[in-house]
């Protein structure tokens, strides 16, 4: 994996600490157009790699790319699965199962109720599976390395115990896309316990990572203590954690821990990409010289 | 180690039961579920022992606690049934659709002696108890008027009927949607105890309210607005804002976010005249499992720590929730 991955929050409305902000994000990236050239700025930065949802609009950025494909050649994208207020909203208002109905593709689930349940009940991973290559269709002619699961799908599934499914994704996200399967988790060492537990070694984990211990469960020094003595290929989301502590100070913290293979991160201004990616660079290179 | 069962096991069951069962001190004895996909999913792939019959549940496995997370029609059967029984409950919100039965309910609790709280996880969201110790110490003199506020993406278009969509199940924005805000209102700025106008407007179900817009006043003769809309698409998810105006400062509040501007330097420490913009992060306090948000475990561990004896019982009690439904009720009875 690339050293610094760019991440889309930011287009999307995504602020964990501030709605006001969010709303000012969404009227700012309204267009399509101006999402790709955010991506641009930080392509001429240097930043290759793209980590996105499978939101509806990163399709419409998908077909951009690929009909642009001599600008994006370098260019990677690691998808992370499902856009989860799609579902979220929709079992709301149409439940479980309605939400099933709508979202799994073909008349799987059809023929699955016209059947009754108890016979068919072993098809709840290709269920899975399904959901899967519905969401990953966009990345068509892609190169999409790293496939994730969102943290409220990992977590749910981990806190449900249900380490089998886990286990089901690793092996076809390796199996059909060729791929390295990623889980995107707000409880690291929680996860990698269980990923462990089903013979999952060295994963790659993505979690919130920072000074501040900000949505670090379980605490930062139990996280310093997993990035020390395990083995694990993490990927450092949140290092600003919403803006509380200084850049400098803040990026100088995630860039001096062990195992932190990647970081993570969403700017949507020039300015603000360039500092982000300079001072990584920067803590990067001296760390290199104290060695 | 509390022993803990699920009845209802939909969206918020499902995520009740995933923070239960990464919790240290519990152990969930079962779950109940009358649909057959959510039991044989959660039976095949989890540890936990399901059930289609939540009477047959409660038979076999004893629990000390439940959370009951089934359609609101049904919180007022199942609920008098486990106080009965002597079991600590936790119930969904919104609390009951009859006032009549919420207020059997709060005394039945009261009798029997057991834990009780209500999901409205806001009051664990570290922005709203920010806000709440501000209000209460004064900080913004003698109140003159607040507005409650929430918008979401729910039904954003013509779409198939569930319970959600049916008004005597429980569904539509006001029990869904205006029940959190109506519920922190009387937390946070005093219990409502008069409705002077409602408006209950339809705009894409059939037969519940997608808006909910009100008239309020509080029982210290405060006036305010709610403002409540699940069909508004510029929000990407719930987004939920109480604004307090007083006579030495104004405060906004939503789940990320606390602006609060003082009137003069006379105010609480760490803040100035002004405005002051905190955040979440100020205020969010580690929790040992997260999903979704700090709140939805912080509610959790509250519940399990009351039951054992280590936190005292007095937030989103019966007796709170039972408030809410009853504002709900005067709106549904004032509409125009």
């Amino acid at each position: 994996m690339d050293r610094i991955l760019y991440g889309d929050n930011q287009f999307f409305g995504v602020n964990h600490v501030s709605d006001e902000k969010s709303r000012a994000q969404m009227m700012k990236f309204k267009e399509d157009k101006t999402i790709l050239k955010t991506i641009d700025i930080a392509i001429e930065e240097g930043v290759n790699t793209f980590m996105c949802t499978t939101h509806d609009r990163i399709s419409n950025i998908c077909d951009l790319i690929r009909q642009n494909q001599g600008n994006y050649t370098n260019l990677k994208i690691y998808p992370c699965m499902p856009y989860a207020h799609k579902y979220a909203n929709a079992v709301t208002e149409l439940g479980i199962v309605g939400t099933l109905k709508e979202y799994v593709p073909g008349n799987f689930f059809g023929s699955l109720f016209k059947g009754g349940l108890a016979f068919v009940s072993k098809d709840y991973m290709s269920m899975m599976e399904l959901l899967i290559d519905a969401e990953m269709k966009m990345f068509k002619g892609i190169e999409t390395p790293v496939i994730f699961i969102q943290n409220v799908l990992t977590d749910l599934i981990m806190g449900l115990g249900m380490k089998d499914v886990l286990k089901s994704y690793h092996e076809y996200i390796i199996k059909k896309y060729n791929a390295e399967p990623g889980y995107i988790t707000m409880n690291m060492p929680m996860l990698l316990n269980m990923l462990e537990s089903v013979g999952i070694k060295n994963p790659i984990i993505c979690s919130s990572i920072n000074i501040d211990g900000f949505r670090m469960s379980g605490g930062k020094a139990l996280y310093e203590q997993t990035l020390k003595t395990k083995q694990v290929r993490a990927i450092a989301m949140q290092v600003l954690s919403g803006g509380a502590t200084p850049v400098k100070q803040a990026i100088e913290y995630v860039c001096s821990l062990p195992n932190v293979e990647s970081i993570l991160f969403g700017a949507s201004s020039r300015g603000n990409i360039h500092e982000t990616v300079s001072l990584i660079r920067r803590f990067d290179e001296q760390k290199l010289v104290s060695k | 180690m509390t022993r803990v069962a699920l009845i209802g096991a939909g969206k918020m069951g499902i995520s009740h039961l995933a923070i239960l069962g990464a919790h240290p001190e519990v152990q969930i004895v079962g779950v109940a579920d009358t649909s057959k996909i959510v039991t044989d999913v959660l039976g095949k792939y989890s540890s936990f022992e399901c059930f289609a019959d939540y009477e047959k549940m409660l038979e076999k496995t004893k629990p000390e606690a439940v959370f009951v997370a089934a359609p609101t029609k049904y919180h007022g059967t199942i609920v008098k049934e486990l106080l009965q029984k002597g079991i600590h409950v936790f119930v969904e919100k919104p609390f009951c659709l009859n006032v009549n039965e919420g207020a059997e309910l709060v005394q039945l609790a009261k009798l029997k002696g057991v834990v009780t709280q209500v999901g409205y996880h806001n009051k664990f969201i570290g922005t709203f108890e920010e806000a709440k110790k501000l209000i209460d110490s004064g900080a913004l003199g003698d109140i003159q008027h607040f507005i409650g506020e929430a918008y979401g993406p729910v039904v954003v278009r013509k779409k198939q009927e569930t319970w959600r969509s049916k008004p005597e199940e429980g569904g539509g924005c006001l029990l869904d949607y205006a029940s959190h805000v109506i519920d922190l209102l009387n937390y946070l700025v005093a219990p409502i105890d008069k409705v002077h106008g409602a408006l209950l407007k339809s705009i894409y179900s059939g037969n519940v309210e997608d808006a909910v817009y009100a008239l309020l006043e509080t029982n210290n003769k405060l006036s305010g607005v709610l403002s409540v809309n699940w069909s508004d698409e510029t929000y990407r998810k719930m987004s939920t804002t109480v604004t307090v105006i007083g006579d030495k400062g104004k405060l906004i509040v939503d789940a990320t976010e606390m602006k609060i501007y003082f009137k003069d330097a006379n105010c609480p420490q760490l803040y100035t005249k002004g405005w002051n913009v905190k955040h979440i992060n100020d205020f969010a306090e580690e929790v040992n499992f997260y999903l979704r948000g700090e709140e939805y475990s912080a509610q959790i561990d509250y519940f399990i720590a009351a039951i054992q004896g280590k936190a005292v019982n007095n937030k989103n009690t019966f007796e709170s929730a039972w408030l809410t439904d009853s504002v709900i009720d005067k709106i549904k009875k004032t509409k125009n």
